[in-house]
């Protein structure tokens, strides 16, 4: 783990980063094939754009195959524990307002054991942007169905068929008052960056769900709006400002990502044929790390900077000579 | 609770001195060396906090003191019923004490339900104030006695004072404007009042703090001051009060300085503000409300002026989680919950060794296992912080041994986990958390300069220019501490093992081998105070070891061996892992070694397993303190056997 000097800075100070510089001197360990490379290589492609110095970028992820991703990451990073890390990510950006927090999670960390802190997460408003690497399978334990598996999936703990109904990861988000929602596909790249874009944009936080191919244990999940002889049909392309259909000869909808009332957009989180991609949502609303510091802020202006002495000597002393 | 066990050289021993009588008109006064009187009502009669204003105006008249407040867990049990009863119970002295009191000499009960819960804890001839407007068939019926133990003899051992405390405090107050069911409600400070009066206890404080208290509701306040007043009155006037009683401050028991009376959960909130005033890192804490440890949460959101964050988090797991994100970020991170929320940590207390970054984890212990006795007291997760992680996990421990004590050892726990990039364990308890005594009052120069250096440049041995985050410092072995915005420094740490040095991940058996041993030799070298003995003779052969909130009880039943002319020598223990540096040489001058704790025996298998050493134990489980007749019988026990 180690980098050479900071990066990106030339002589006359400015900063100009590039790809490369977002690389570190890790050895990638995905299977070959997986997804997970093309994310990561448009990550590090995209990560420039925000004009942020890498220190004070920071990805903390989970467990899983997609949780490895902070290590080929040149930033700083962490790598913590199955479905905690929206809630480590919350305690750093809501201590350090001055840094750029990605949390990288899977479909399995994210929506299983880490359930409660992604919605809480989402309600809550930290400035966090969750990147959720969604294969409908769990890859890093060797291939069990997963919360997002389709129902009847034959796996190696279901071998008569999964039972249980899936999650739809957006209509869960949308449920947990999230602001920011959007999909997209890891081999598009340029649509993937375009959609990291308008996450990095927004202020609080954006779940961006990634359908990530496994090839490994779940290869061709996404291969209907992958293959261009059937994804045009397949996919509907969201952009704001645009009309869409929910059906061929349904009316048409201007496409509004800010709109606050949060029905159209949990309506296209429902929608399967054809699969929305782009931001479904992107509502402001006040940033609990915004909001608590500036209750710091507050509480210093009206009642002064605190004062250790008085604090500990309270209102009812007494001297004992 | 002043008196520190290298300390005692005070032959009281926590008995009844015998009284004198200085003559005063009218009424006569008494003179008394410590009274224990316990408040005793329904969860909605406002015991603890009659409770709190005796304490006050006892601590402002300086009189040494130390408090036990005993509540049911549920919020408001059926009135009138044994389980919905709630009492405090204070012990103030014109000398240094160290309990809360074994028995009270004293109680006023609110209702039958109060009487009934409180009588078996009576000694003959104690006192008894009793609201007789309470006493009604219905209420009466309602605890199981069929006749009135006012009138049937079940009394005739104490000296009962009826008083009708709710008529008394209506007729008061039938001057304001309130409705007769918020008149009544002024009842406990009618009480209080009275009291205050037979004790000699100053007024001006808990007038001031009724005005401050309901300063938004005048009438209110009025309505209690006149109550307060009433109740003084009552004692002056009545002829049923013929004494009063004083119990002269404490004036040999202190050092000199400033002082005031502190709770364990205050001390323990001041003492991480404290910490982070002193490393000059902002305070972050990750909490999820439970009993008995809410109460820090509270304090600390009350003190956002201080940089103090403040996270209540969806539940356990996401509040240390939180806390240490922010001691990657650089700020000095605490979580604080009770046993089952350790129970939920544990992952993230391992994840946290693993990263070798700063939290402190405060667990307020309670009964247990699973919900056990939320509000009662117990010392049985010693082990549970020692052991309870997967893996080779070490953790150091600390435990205050008085409520004043949790701010120092607050302190402590910041100046090992900042020291060494650890997590570190601060044991308190449920008796220590609510139960109060006088505190002196330290000065900001007095304390500990906890700052740290952050690192800032790289690192790397190999000339590459890089940044090594498990490159460890040669005496402490703890690694840099590289917060994110350090240019150059950018890195990447997890739960999977490392090479020790360059932090990259890996699976080579010896480097495993390696850094499971330097972690453990990391936490075994934490430096931490010899443990010092109070054997004032010297010649002692047995030796009592504490941990925690014992400290009390222990050293009073000490002192009463003591008094009755037995040899035994005591000693505290406050740091649990790693122990003093001296324990095992401590342990091995004595014969006997007697260890009495409030579990199963955790300190005490500690040691066997550690020393080598046939250490007794001595236990109890049963939500409540230990009582200092208990021990003494006990360590008299041990010496004759
Ligand atoms: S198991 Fe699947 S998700 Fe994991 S690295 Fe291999 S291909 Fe990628």
């Amino acid at each position: 783990m180690t980098d050479i000097k900071p990066a990106g800075i030339t002589a006359n100070g400015a900063l100009k980063l590039t790809a490369k510089d977002f690389k570190s001197d890790q050895e990638v360990r995905w299977c070959p094939g997986c997804g997970d490379y093309a994310i990561l290589a448009a990550v590090q492609g995209f990560l420039p754009e925000l004009g942020i110095p890498r220190e004070k970028i920071v990805f903390i992820s989970g467990i899983g195959c997609s949780s490895r991703f902070p290590y080929y990451l040149s930033t700083y990073g962490m790598h913590s524990i199955h479905g905690r890390a929206p809630a480590i990510a919350t305690g750093l950006a809501a201590s350090r307002p001055d840094l750029s927090v990605w949390v990288i999670t899977g479909d399995g960390d994210a929506l299983s054991i880490g359930g409660n802190h992604l919605i809480h997460a989402l309600r809550r408003n930290v400035n966090l942007k969750i990147l959720l690497f969604n294969n409908r399978i769990y890859g890093l334990t060797k291939g069990q169905y997963s919360p997002t598996s389709e129902p009847g999936k034959i796996t190696k703990s279901t071998p008569m068929g999964s039972l249980d109904e899936p999650f739809r990861p957006l209509s869960l988000a949308l449920g947990a008052e999230a602001g920011f929602v959007a999909r997209t596909i890891d081999s598009d790249r340029q649509h993937l960056t375009s959609v990291l874009r308008a996450a990095a944009q927004h202020q609080g936080t954006a779940l961006v769900e990634i359908y990530q191919n496994c090839n490994i244990f779940n290869d061709g999940a996404f291969e209907v709006l992958k293959d261009p002889a059937t994804r045009d049909a397949a996919l509907l392309r969201l952009e704001h400002g645009q009309p869409y259909r929910l059906a061929p000869d349904g009316e048409a909808i201007v496409h509004d990502v800010t709109d606050p009332d949060p029905t159209r957009a949990f309506a296209l989180s429902r929608l399967t044929e054809p699969t929305p991609i782009g931001v479904l949502r992107a509502v402001a609303r006040p940033a609990y790390d915004r909001q608590l510091n500036a209750q710091l802020e507050q509480a210093v202006t009206e009642r002064g900077e605190g004062d250790l002495a008085a604090l500990l000597s309270g209102s009812d002393t007494w001297m004992v000579r | 609770m002043t008196s520190r066990v290298e300390e005692t050289g005070s032959t009281f021993d926590e008995s009844h001195d015998p009284e004198s009588e200085p003559a005063n008109g009218g009424k006569r006064v008494r003179r008394l060396d410590r009274v224990v009187i316990r408040f005793a009502g329904d969860s909605g009669d406002g015991m603890q906090l009659t409770g709190d204003r005796f304490t006050s105006e006892t601590a402002g008249f300086g009189n040494d003191l130390s408090t036990l407040p005993n509540f049911p867990a549920e919020i408001r049990a059926p009135a009138g019923t044994l389980p919905g009863v709630s009492s405090f119970q204070l012990h103030f002295a014109d000398h240094d004490i160290l309990t809360p009191g074994d028995a009270p000499d004293v109680l006023v009960a609110m209702n039958p339900a109060a009487l009934k819960a409180n009588l078996a804890d009576l000694p003959r001839g104690a006192e008894i104030i009793v609201n007789t407007d309470e006493f009604t068939k219905r209420a009466l019926a309602k605890v199981g006695w069929q006749a009135d133990p006012l009138d049937d003899g079940t009394l005739g051992e104490y000296r009962v004072h009826p008083v009708a405390l709710t008529t008394l405090t209506v007729e008061a107050l039938k001057e304001t404007s309130l409705a007769r069911k918020d008149a009544e409600r002024a009842k406990n400070m009618f009480a209080l009042g009275l009291l205050s009066w037979m004790y000699h206890r100053p007024t001006e404080g808990t007038e001031t703090f009724l005005r401050a208290k309901f300063a938004k509701r005048p009438e209110i306040a009025e309505a209690n001051v006149l109550a307060f007043r009433a109740g003084w009155n009552y004692g002056e006037t009545t002829e049923s009060f013929a004494v009063s009683y004083e119990v002269a401050p404490a004036a040999r028991a202190f050092a000199p300085g400033r002082y005031r009376n502190i709770s364990g959960n205050l001390a323990l909130a001041y003492g991480l503000i404290a910490a982070s005033k002193q490393s000059e890192l902002p305070l972050f804490l990750g909490s999820y409300p439970i009993t008995p440890a809410s109460d820090i949460l509270h304090e600390l959101s009350k003190h956002k002026n201080f940089g103090v964050r403040t996270f209540q988090a969806e539940d356990e797991i996401a509040g240390i989680g939180a806390a240490l994100g922010a001691a990657f970020g650089g700020a000095l991170g605490v979580t604080t919950t009770s046993g089952p929320g350790i129970a939920l940590k544990s992952e993230t207390i391992g994840l946290a060794v693993s990263l070798e970054l700063p939290l402190l984890v405060v667990d307020i212990q309670r009964g247990g296992p699973s919900t056990g006795l939320p509000t009662k007291t117990e010392q049985a997760d010693l082990l549970q912080a020692m052991f309870g992680r997967n893996g080779e996990a070490p953790v150091p421990i600390v435990a205050p041994a008085s409520p004043g004590e949790c701010f120092t050892m607050a302190l402590e726990a910041a100046r090992i986990a900042l020291a060494y990039r650890t997590p570190v364990f601060l044991l308190s308890d449920g008796y220590l958390a609510n139960g109060s005594e006088p505190w002196r009052v330290p000065e900001v120069s007095e304390l500990p300069d906890l700052r740290v250096a952050f690192a800032t440049e790289p690192n790397a041995p190999d000339g590459s220019g890089g940044f090594w985050p498990y490159l460890r410092d040669p005496e402490t072995l703890a690694r840099p501490w590289a917060v994110p915005g350090t240019p150059g420094l950018e890195h990447r740490i997890g739960g999977i093992e490392k090479q020790d040095g360059t932090g990259n991940i890996s699976y080579d058996p010896a480097n495993h081998d390696h850094m499971v041993r330097t972690r453990q030799a990391k936490v075994d070298g934490v430096s931490v105070p010899e443990l010092a003995v109070d054997d004032p003779g010297g010649d002692a052969r047995l030796l009592v070891l504490g941990w925690g909130s014992t400290f009390g009880p222990i050293a009073a039943g000490v002192r009463r061996a003591r008094a009755a002319g037995g040899k035994v020598a005591q000693a505290h223990l406050r740091y649990l892992n790693p122990f003093p540096p001296n324990l095992g040489e401590v342990l091995r001058r004595y014969d006997k070694v007697l260890v009495p704790e409030m579990n199963l025996g955790q300190l005490a298998m500690l040691l066997r397993a550690r020393y080598l050493v046939d250490a007794r134990s001595f236990t109890q489980v049963s939500g409540m303190p230990f009582k200092a007749a208990q021990l003494a019988a006990v360590i008299s026990e041990a010496l004759d056997d």
